[in-house]
């Protein structure tokens, strides 16, 4: 019974990975592809990464012509179990990779290469006071990750470990809904990564939560099996863990992986 | 063949899903108090929108297909662009004007009345994108079949109210079942405006589509048994709709 679908499915991720990559007219976020509109389109190297990388990758692999995809983690792993190419996937937290590793799906051993931390951030004034994960919440409208993504695993082990019980008015299922909902003043405050908080610039103002340093959330990269470019595959996770890579990722707010 | 393409196109991943959905163990996942709480949250949310689009769709489309003049073409793509609009885009649309800080919803908040985050975020959410479906259905079959017989009802003596119930409706009853059976399937699936504007939170704003969204992170199974009774509750609906149909416009 089962055997029946996957082809279906495989067929339609196929199709759906085709579209973005061997249509030459389609800007890649690293702009390189310019040149090769007229040209017969080069192999490309693909990448599935985490939505939270989609701004630093594209910067790190400056000129070298790469395919990305951004997406959930979890997506990305669906996404290789249906049969999707790719020479290498970097996920937002070791679950996910965990995930991809027991299903056969990456070769060799995945490296973290980037942490990241939880922080809580409220909109630009702070119009409801809040000064942390304490009193200052009652009554305003906490937004944060559900359960059963990442940030909200990372945030109800966080919780957890202070012994603060929290009442959000929302459970969001990613963590961009849950900063969308404070940049647009929906709510007065959100539990995101430090990542995010820093990508908003002015539109909220960032408070650190104490602890959350000490449980951060790891970020790791892998080589796909059956990469379709191995060589480009490794070295892209070569130029993402060079001082080079480590010091853009910084740049964005990333911790130094431990 | 074309219609044998189109047929697949639109049968087999359904088929599919039915194929992998764990059938063994699909009551004992629905019976989960939080899929409890996203149907139950689905279907009264459904029940209450469709009631509005019903209450302000009818006299719309009834309005539109009676009038003439340039402003008759404005209304009809208004009415109609919610209909093709990305649900996100519905979302943001709907948060920019009843946002906290929105051009309605700003005034609102300043006498202590917030929509976002509520059930009532929901039941908006659904009726700005399946009110469309009612009016355009209802619109195009009031329109063919034309004013006259209202027209010479209303020359006999009958009231307006009584051409209304008398004629019209009983003409338009098919188009108005079909429409409205359209509107209900359409908010029983709204996902993205919901997600942007009305939060996600089991039993307030979690509606059925959202938990099957949310599951999918984490248990996967019980997606797909959601999916299932969702799919099901669609397909009861438009049935009976066709069913209803069929019937009114032999009868």
């Amino acid at each position: 019974m089962r055997r029946r679908v996957a082809p279906v499915a495989a067929a339609a991720v196929l199709l759906l990975a085709g579209c973005g990559a061997s249509s030459p007219a389609a800007p890649t976020p690293a702009g390189s592809s310019a040149s090769t509109a007229a040209e017969a389109p080069l192999p490309k190297s693909i990448v599935f990464a985490a939505a939270s990388l989609s701004k630093v990758f594209p910067e790190i692999s400056g000129d070298a012509d790469i395919a990305y995809s951004f997406d959930g983690s979890s997506g990305l792993v669906d996404q290789l179990k249906g049969g999707a190419r790719a020479d290498v996937f970097a996920s937002a937290d070791k679950k996910n990779m965990d995930k991809a590793v027991s299903a056969g799906l990456v070769d060799g051993e995945p490296t973290m290469f980037a942490t990241n931390y939880l922080v809580l951030v409220v909109a630009a004034g702070n119009p409801a006071g809040v000064t942390g994960l304490d009193a200052s919440l009652d009554g305003a409208k906490l937004v944060t990750c559900a359960a059963e993504v990442p940030c909200g695993a990372a945030t109800a082990r966080l919780t957890k470990a202070k012994g603060v019980t929290l009442k959000p008015v929302s459970e969001e299922s990613s963590v961009t809904d849950v900063l969308g909902k404070v940049t647009s003043g929906e709510a007065d405050a959100g539990i995101v990564y430090a990542t995010d908080a820093s990508g908003a610039g002015g539109k909220v103002e960032t408070i650190e939560i104490e602890g959350a340093k000490a449980d951060p959330n790891t970020y790791w990269i892998a080589l796909v099996k059956g990469a379709p470019d191995r060589a480009a595959g490794e070295s892209f996770i070569r130029a993402v863990m060079s001082a080079d890579g480590q010091q853009r990722l910084a740049g964005y707010g990333f911790g130094a992986p431990r | 063949m074309p219609a044998a393409v189109a047929l697949a196109l639109l049968g087999v991943p359904l088929l599919g899903m039915l194929l992998r959905a764990d059938w063994a163990h699909l009551p004992g996942l629905l019976v989960s108090r939080r899929s409890l709480d996203a149907l139950q949250l689905s279907l009264s949310t459904c029940a209450i929108s469709t009631l509005l689009v019903l209450v302000l769709g009818v006299p719309t489309a009834l309005v539109l297909a009676r009038s003439t003049g340039p402003w008759v073409g404005v209304a009809r793509t208004a009415v109609t662009i919610p209909m093709v609009l990305p649900p996100v885009v519905a979302g943001l649309a709907l948060l920019t004007t009843l946002g906290r800080r929105g051009l309605i919803g700003g005034p609102l908040a300043g006498v202590g009345i917030e929509i976002g985050f509520t059930t009532v975020a929901v039941v908006i959410a659904q009726t700005f994108v399946s009110l469309p479906f009612l009016v355009i259905s209802l619109e195009g079959a009031l329109r063919a079949s034309g004013s006259d017989y209202e027209a010479a009802a209303s020359y006999l003596g009958a009231r307006p109210s009584r051409v209304f119930w008398r004629v019209t409706l009983p003409m338009a009853a098919p188009a108005l079942l079909s429409g409205t059976a359209l509107a209900f399937a359409r908010a029983l699936g709204e996902f993205g405006a919901t997600l942007t504007f009305a939060g996600s939170l089991q039993g307030v704003t979690r509606t059925l589509p959202l938990e099957i969204y949310l599951l999918r992170e984490s248990d996967s199974d019980l997606a797909l048994a959601l999916a299932v009774v969702l799919l099901a509750a669609a397909v009861v609906v438009v049935g009976l709709a066709t069913r209803l149909r069929a019937w009114s416009s032999h009868g």
